[in-house]
């Protein structure tokens, strides 16, 4: 059916390469919307961030100064929760930070597919993260890195406390690639249900096409609040990143 | 009833998890706004804390999405 607003999130090979690319076992690996997006993504911030600062000029071009006003702000992301020790990961941070946004804002093109609405992908990234993290903590603590579970309390208190914290640092994958997953997939839909709304009321003639004008007004504030949500969500995801590789670092003790 | 019913019920039933999402959100924005207006200096040093919040609070209702979609997919 045409209006199902689950449907575009339906990953499927493109229509002009049907045949599988190569198997791997058993299993046919296509070239799908999803990869092809995603090509998409990394070929133009690839292109944005190398034309952009290939001559290097004093005075920045304003695609220049675009480039340099989201390295620093990742930077200052850095700076702020990890100091000094933590620019070792700005590479990463940058990749992810940068990589997110820019499959957010693809997907928010009429025809696009959204990359970051797969949770394959959203949990990529967060394993990613995480095992990074955790081989950080293990390479630069030893077994001491465990002591990111325990917190100066009595006894009573502590052992609760690091069954808390334990539960807490496993939920992390998952609340991390659910946040940035979820945050598409429901504003996704609801920009969907929306358009639905406009077609229905079109179709039904007479009055009804008048009343269609208000899902429509609706659905460019939506829109410029996706806009806004695509920003938050690779910033969030950044962020938490960086606090998490933080820890991992430091411990507990403040730098 | 019918498990189908069921399912569809359950998971419109999740979506109550946004109620204490929302709750959260809005506590969360109030008081860095009531906090920034009397000391506007030190706001801009809380954005960060800020989005933490809020990003920890949306969560809490991202999951009964989660479970609404587990509930309709599964």
């Amino acid at each position: 059916m045409a209006l199902n607003p689950m449907e575009q999130f339906e990953v499927r090979p493109v229509s002009w390469a049907q045949h599988p690319l190569f198997h791997i076992g058993h299993y046919p690996i296509y070239f799908t919307n999803q990869a092809l997006w995603m090509l998409v993504v990394v070929v133009s911030l690839s292109m944005f961030l190398i034309l952009s600062v290939n001559k290097g000029r004093v005075v920045p071009t304003r695609a220049q100064s675009l480039a340099e006003l989201s390295y620093e702000f990742v930077g200052g992301m850095i700076d702020m929760t990890s100091g000094p020790a933590g620019f070792r990961f700005f590479p990463l941070i940058f990749t992810i930070f940068m990589f997110i946004l820019f499959c957010n804002g693809f997907g928010l093109l009429p025809i696009a597919f959204t990359v970051t609405s797969q949770i394959a992908i959203t949990f990529f990234l967060t394993a990613v993260v995480i095992l990074t993290a955790i081989v950080t903590g293990f390479l630069k603590h030893g077994f001491g890195f465990l002591k990111l579970f325990v917190i100066k309390a009595p006894v009573v208190i502590m052992i609760p406390m690091v069954l808390l914290e334990f539960i807490s640092f496993c939920a992390r994958p998952i609340s991390l690639s659910m946040r940035l997953f979820a945050n598409m997939l429901a504003g996704h839909t609801m920009l969907k249900v929306m358009a639905g709304f406009v077609i229905s009321l079109g179709a039904a003639g007479g009055a009804y096409t008048v009343l269609a004008a208000a899902p429509e007004a609706l659905i460019v504030g939506l829109t410029a609040l996706e806009f806004l949500v695509a920003f938050l969500q690779a910033y969030v995801f950044a962020i938490l990143s960086c606090i998490y590789l933080s820890e991992a670092l430091h411990l507990h003790d403040n730098h | 009833m019918d498990v189908t019913a069921a399912k569809q019920i359950g998971a419109g039933l999740a979506t109550i998890a946004f109620v204490g999402s929302g709750i959260g959100i809005g506590v969360v924005f109030g008081n860095y706004i009531s906090g920034a207006l009397r000391n506007p200096g030190a706001a801009s040093t809380q954005f960060t804390n800020l989005y933490i919040g809020y990003a920890l609070c949306e969560l809490q209702g991202l999951f009964g999405l989660l479970i609404a979609l587990i509930l309709l997919f599964t």
